[in-house]
């Protein structure tokens, strides 16, 4: 186990090293920032300034150099827009992007282990295959233009809630969350709903599959055997077995939901990492994307060692095999 | 033999002259190629097909968009890209409106007076090419890669798995907006970007078939008449990996698009004057709040309609070609 952990640390951290270069080498390769930032009128002299303020006149493997010796360190540069560090840029709408994906998380689960266990009990009945079908439409479509769907039917037409932004802000336990008050929650309704219908959809097919399953085993006959209700079978029983494969995907979707949540926050203008991401490609604020990048690639190559390291405790056969390759 | 020699053998032996090959092949029965196993199987699926009604709805469906979008120059009311055709006093007709020119704007116009009709064929057009092209090339490099690492084995294998591994470890639109934003706007761009998330599902899909068939008599009999091993890899065993990849081809074309239209609508997709669906959508977006629906609406309806039409012809196709399911 020793040894596997250890490999797999080393992996990882090449991971970061490869993704580190590349996404270095790339946004150096998009377009001068300076461009962008001086004014429209601006002389030679002051595009110098703004070039040599920025460190952008240094040769590409000094800037490289610095970069890397930078980011050990933690600084992933300025943010040429905001001129504070790119991370604390970031880091300000991390609880925001955080707060909406957990409770996008929360909706698919609430959304999607009912009609999925709906669906499992009664699979071949005309209830269970509309659930089925409606959950490839909840992968398959857009999930921007549901979220504009969404807006123009209950922000401009019917004006129930909020079309874009987020909440009043309260600090709970040195969180600034939004969802605590009436108001910040209808904020988060929309784009959390759309957030998770994709996840939704996920879990309706594995909750559908675990319960078939569960259904036809020994236990759920013994618990009929018994005489238990079919209430109790159904909601201790089924659902208790059941949960164990949704727990786990979820798990590891959660990576996947903060990448989804930059198209969710663009379309409700929620003012999150996601957005951000998109401002900063637009205005070309290069710190910020590279600060991005090296924190969703350090979040995702966490969630796949601990899922790995997490299989690998439960079944000895992957660490095993893995020297071959 | 090392596996690795194996595959070096593929590359020496490619540059044999072509009539060596074929005195090699020309001996006893060589294993039936896959057009060889006849027109019957073909049809089979075919009728198998049509029996499904929701596919073949789908199908027509497909198959009328598609038909569509490509004769748009010829059907469309207005060429929406036409400065001259179009005129600023119809901007922003309700559906059902009249332009200018006598035309009635059945879908409603946008901000510059375009006729939404017009413009959603033309838009569904750079939509379908972008989604299709992207997986026809994603598929080459894909199958030919996830095939070689399964015949080859060893290192090779274990490589390009790592790099699979890797890719599909990280969310498609995250990597695909990140491309975009270093290439800029752009079809060819937006293309090279999708086939770049997507080849790796390719790769995946076809190795793990090949694993399956490359154990099979067919591929032994053929060692043993010694047939070059490319033209083992790519006359026999891919073949033979072909239909579980033109089910998830088909499944990820609809994909595509989606992605396609979600880079559009953020704003990193297709320039402003190639507008694909998604960027349609994203124009309308500006004009949601004040209840001009519309501009946004009716692209994505389009939009939905064929995504879930390829659905559902994928879905029927993986039943069809699957063998274990037939009923």
């Amino acid at each position: 186990m020793l040894v596997y952990l250890i490999r797999r640390i080393g992996q990882s951290i090449l991971v970061v090293a490869v993704m580190a270069t590349l996404v270095f080498l790339s946004i150096y390769a998009i377009g001068n920032p300076v461009d962008i930032l001086a004014s429209q009128d601006a002389d030679q002299q002051e595009l110098d300034a703004i070039t040599r303020r920025l460190g952008l006149d240094r040769p590409m493997y000094e800037q490289f150099g610095i970069f890397v010796w930078n980011a050990l360190q933690g600084d992933l540069g300025r943010s040429f827009v905001y001129a504070k560090p790119a991370v604390d840029v970031i880091l300000e709408r991390f609880p925001a992007t955080m707060e909406l994906a957990f409770v996008a998380l929360v909706f698919s689960i609430v959304i999607g282990v009912p009609l999925g266990v709906i669906a499992g009990l009664k699979p071949d009945s005309f209830v269970g295959r509309s659930i089925m079908s409606t959950s490839i439409l909840g992968f398959s479509l857009p999930n921007f233009w549901i979220g504009l769907m969404f807006i123009l039917l209950f922000a401009v037409q019917l004006r129930w809630l909020p079309a874009s932004g987020r909440g009043p802000v309260t600090e709970v336990l040195g969180m600034p969350l939004t969802f605590v008050t009436w108001e910040g929650l209808r904020h988060l309704i929309l784009p959390a709903v759309t957030l998770a219908l994709y996840k939704a959809s996920l879990v309706i097919r594995i909750a559908q599959a675990g319960t078939r399953d569960v259904m036809l085993q020994d236990y759920i006959r013994f618990a009929r055997a018994k005489g238990l209700s079919h209430r109790r079978i159904v909601f201790v029983h089924v659902l208790k077995n059941m949960m164990i494969p949704v727990v786990t995907v979820l798990g590891l979707e959660l990576g996947s939901m903060i990448a989804f949540a930059v198209v969710t926050e663009s379309v409700f203008a929620y003012p999150g990492m996601g957005k951000l991401l998109i401002d900063s490609i637009s205005r070309l604020d290069r710190p910020v994307i590279v600060a991005y990048l090296m924190m969703t690639v350090v979040i995702f190559v966490i969630i796949n060692l601990v899922v790995d390291l997490l299989y690998a405790a439960i079944d000895p056969r992957v660490r095993l095999s893995e020297p071959k390759g | 033999m090392s596996e690795n020699a194996v595959l070096e053998n593929a590359v020496s032996e490619n540059a044999v002259p072509e009539n060596k090959i074929s005195e090699t092949a020309a001996a006893p029965p060589p294993p039936p190629p896959v057009e060889d196993k006849g027109e019957s199987l073909l049809r089979r699926h075919i009728a198998n097909y049509f029996e499904s009604v929701s596919a073949t709805i789908g199908l027509v469906v497909l198959v009328t968009i598609v038909a569509a979008a490509f004769l748009s120059p010829w059907i469309a009311p207005q060429n929406p890209y036409d400065l001259a055709a179009i005129s600023i006093m119809d901007n922003m007709l309700k559906p059902g409106e009249q332009l200018d020119s006598g035309l009635v704007a059945v879908l409603g116009t946008d901000e510059q007076g375009r006729d939404m009709v017009s413009a959603i064929l033309y838009g569904l057009r750079v939509s379908l090419i972008v989604g299709a092209s992207s997986v026809l090339i994603a598929a080459i490099i894909g199958a030919s890669a996830g095939v070689l690492a399964a015949y080859a084995g060893g290192r090779i294998e274990s490589f390009v798995m790592r790099i699979v591994d890797l890719q599909l470890s990280f969310p498609a639109i995250l990597v695909a907006l990140i491309l975009l934003a270093v290439f800029g706007r752009g079809v060819d761009k937006v293309i090279l970007a999708l086939v770049i998330v997507q080849w790796a599902y390719y790769a995946r899909t076809v190795r793990g078939s090949a694993l399956v068939e490359k154990r099979r008599e067919y591929i032994e009999a053929g060692r043993c008449l010694a047939l070059p091993n490319s033209r083992l890899v790519f006359r026999h065993l891919l073949p033979n990996c072909l239909p579980p990849l033109i089910v998830v081809a088909t499944v990820q074309i609809a994909n595509a698009i989606a992605l396609e239209s979600t880079l559009s609508f953020l704003g990193v997709g297709v320039p402003v004057t190639e507008p694909s669906l998604g960027m349609l959508i994203a124009n309308g977006y500006r004009y949601l709040l004040s209840g001009n629906y519309w501009i946004s609406t009716f692209p994505g309806v389009a939009l939905v309609i064929v995504i879930v039409a390829i659905n559902l012809v994928g879905d029927r196709l993986r039943d069809v070609l699957n063998p274990r399911l037939s009923r």
